[in-house]
């Protein structure tokens, strides 16, 4: 099972390190982690995508409590949360396409965001299911490079209290 | 005032008496300030004794050890005494010398990136990079050493941070935001705890190295007493509660006692206290105490439910949860399930063969135990003497029993022995080893011998790295692959760093030579040749449920 944890962090050097730390010599596995700066600068926010039985997440969060640096744990509520996953895409794109591929992107409410002789650049947010539905649509042009944050996610209406 | 100035005031604000050290370039300027101090140094003869004395140190007083490093290898040799430190739970605080700031990144001369390297051993670390932090990143380090579970914290210090001036202002407290131990237990988890308690047939209270660091012990007896509960303690609970009492099952697990663990597979409450049920101690999880329900008492959120699932947990300090507990625990007799465990301590107790020709380690460890009337404080290193010093000798109070139990750190012993003699000089303090492990950490008798420190150093030599001989011998068909020892003289040895040494070969010289070493005021080392062959029993093999032991 997938579970989404927001975590308020001290904004300091070394910080990930720590938690990417923790999660190899525990063998927890990370499906995607990201992190960036909160209003606070003095606190950062990651959203760690992490999969496993209630067991493991609960071992997950009790060891990330124990870090000194975290200040914060939110296991999300998949099913009230908004989340989001960006991506940039890279397809083949000869001029007889272009106009097929833009048409798609449109549908996915993408934007091109580079193009040149033979390629594009695709700029697409959503959750998960839709950046990969997208990438499954463009698969048939012949994908060339993908980059993707992973997912960020906030509570609705919730404060994520320090 | 400078850094190091800004260091010395700092340690001196947190009342640190003692140093455990080895100086170097980095950490030059410190030493400088170290040669009129208050403060007392001791030079160790490696980094790794410096880190361990101070973990002895801090075992036996209670008290934050403090040791010192310089950059580098200076550094990268603490992380073996850390990792030990953190698997225990000992309160140190570890200080290393850094290159400059300047330098940092560069892979300049003696430079290790300790911060990164020492993440997973240390309970938390510091690279200080402005010596306007260093007085809160001292007060914050020593806050978080020996607060809630205890642990090592190191702080990293590049040179120029050392040489640099500031302000010295020491804060009055530590506000962490993200660090709030839980010290008081939940009232309805007690209540209910204790409702358990009350309706359990067949209890058994299992004690950790947490009694003794909450100084719960006489709560535990206390409940213990009231309840008719027994106890077994693991090694590291050792001297929680008296090894001598009737309701004492000693310890349990690989090497514990048959009673102790039949009486894991029998009962049906379980009340840990302090303790993180450590697989040497459950053996093959699902075959581990399978009819019993468990009360975990512990301040360590993380170790509820990490190996044994956990039905009543209680979060906080064992001190202040067993006090609450106990006016809720009514008397029982229990006479049933304490005549259960009398039958099993009757038929099967732990046994040697007496009449042996050869000098047995257990009767060595039994007659250390006679002659210093059970008062002595007993360290040792790792193997088989560690599991015969733990089942042989009873232990009746805490902080009378240090050794490395997480880890399993050969060469703990004889650096941890003379911290631990530092911090209780009234004592006689005898460091058990074996000779393989003794090999480990032995340029520390000259640590021992500079400073005169009246530690005991019983060597059970048998020749061999015997825990390991051990499993080759029931395991591995006898095929004693790099485990048998050609020792040097350990006699000469010990009289080349100025000790008194004796060799015990024959069985009618052990008592003697034991008397005359005890009488000695000063640093002694026994050389004791002990039967090859002698096996710790009993014994579950890596894998098997604590039921299946062989051997005892």
């Amino acid at each position: 099972m997938k579970h989404i944890l927001s975590v308020t962090v001290l904004n300091q050097p070394g910080v990930l390190n720590r938690i990417t730390g923790l999660f190899a010599r525990r063998n927890f596995n990370i499906d995607s982690l990201n992190v960036g700066e909160t209003e606070d600068p003095s606190y950062s926010r990651m959203t760690i995508v992490v999969k496993g039985n209630d067991q493991t997440l609960e071992q997950v969060k009790k060891q990330l409590h124990k870090l000194i640096d975290v200040i914060k744990i939110t296991d999300l509520d998949q099913s009230n949360i908004v989340d989001r996953d960006l991506a940039l895409i890279r397809v083949n794109c000869t001029r007889e396409h272009r106009s097929e591929i833009i048409q798609i992107v449109d549908t996915f409410r993408g934007k091109v965001v580079d193009l040149s002789t033979d390629n594009v650049m695709i700029e697409a947010t959503g959750t998960e299911n839709k950046i990969e539905a997208l990438i499954e649509v463009l698969k048939d042009f012949g994908i060339q490079d993908i980059v993707r944050t992973g997912i960020i996610a906030l509570g609705r209406g919730q404060l994520l209290d320090k | 005032m400078s850094g190091a100035d800004i260091l010395i005031k700092s340690l001196l604000a947190e009342n640190v008496e003692v140093i455990f050290g080895y100086p170097g370039g980095k950490v030059i300027h410190i030493y400088d300030l170290l040669y009129e101090c208050p403060i007392k140094h001791y030079l160790a003869r490696h980094e790794q004794g410096a880190i361990h004395a101070a973990d002895g140190y801090a075992r036996s007083t209670g008290m934050v050890g403090v040791c010192i490093a310089t950059s580098g290898p200076g550094a990268t040799n603490l992380v073996t005494g850390l990792a030990n430190a953190y698997m225990d739970s000992v309160p140190v605080v570890a200080f290393t010398g850094q290159v400059a700031t300047s330098q940092i990144g560069k892979d300049s001369f003696q430079e290790a990136d300790i911060k990164g390297i020492t993440m997973p051993v240390t309970k938390h670390n510091y690279l200080v990079t402005d010596v306007n932090d260093l007085a809160k990143t001292i007060k914050d380090a020593f806050y978080i050493a020996k607060t809630g579970r205890p642990g090592p914290v190191l702080i990293d210090l590049p040179v120029d941070v050392v040489k640099a001036e500031a302000e010295y202002s020491y804060p009055a407290e530590s506000d962490l935001p993200g660090y709030k131990p839980t010290y008081k237990g939940h009232s309805r988890q007690v209540k209910l705890a204790a409702e358990k308690i009350n309706k359990a047939k067949k209890p058994v209270i299992f004690a950790g190295g947490g009694v003794i660091i909450s100084e719960a012990a006489e709560e535990l007896k206390e409940l213990a007493w009231k309840g008719n509960i027994p106890v077994i303690t693991s090694l590291m609970g050792l001297g929680s509660f008296p090894g001598d009492d009737q309701l004492s099952l000693g310890m349990p697990g690989m090497h514990g006692t048959r009673y102790a663990n039949y009486a894991f597979c029998e009962t049906d409450l379980i009340i840990a206290i302090g303790t993180r049920f450590d697989d040497r101690v459950t053996g093959r999880l699902d075959k581990f105490a399978s009819q019993a329900e468990v009360i975990h008492i512990d301040i360590d959120p993380a170790e509820i439910s990490k190996n044994v699932e956990i039905l009543i947990p209680i979060v906080g300090d064992a001190k202040n949860i067993v006090r609450e507990l106990l006016p809720l625990i009514k008397d029982k007799d229990r006479k049933e399930w304490l005549s259960q465990i009398d039958d099993w301590k009757k038929s099967h107790p732990l046994k040697y063969n007496n009449n042996a020709d050869e000098i047995l380690p257990q009767s060595v460890i039994e007659s250390i135990y006679k002659i210093t009337e059970g008062e002595a404080l007993i360290v040792t290193e790792v193997g088989q003497h560690q599991m015969w010093a733990a089942q042989f000798y009873k232990y009746s109070k805490p902080r009378t029993f240090f050794s490395s139990g997480g880890l399993g750190t050969m060469g703990y012993g004889l650096p941890a022995a003379y911290g631990v003699q530092i911090g209780r000089p009234d004592k006689t303090v005898v460091n058990i080893s074996g000779d393989g492990s003794f090999q480990m950490n032995l340029q520390e008798l000259a640590t021992i011998s500079n400073y005169k420190i009246p530690v005991k150093t019983v060597i059970l030599n048998n020749g061999t790295l015997g825990m390991v001989r051990q499993w080759q011998e029931l395991f591995f068909e006898k095929r004693y692959s790099a485990t048998m020892l050609d020792n040097p003289d350990f006699v000469k040895l010990a009289e080349a760093f100025g000790i008194f040494a004796l060799r015990i070969v024959e069985k009618e010289d052990l008592l003697p030579a034991l008397n005359k070493a005890f009488e000695y005021e000063g640093p002694v080392l026994l050389d004791i040749k002990v039967a090859q062959e002698e096996n710790v029993f009993p014994m579950v093999p890596a894998g098997a449920g604590i039921k299946d032991m062989i051997g005892g």
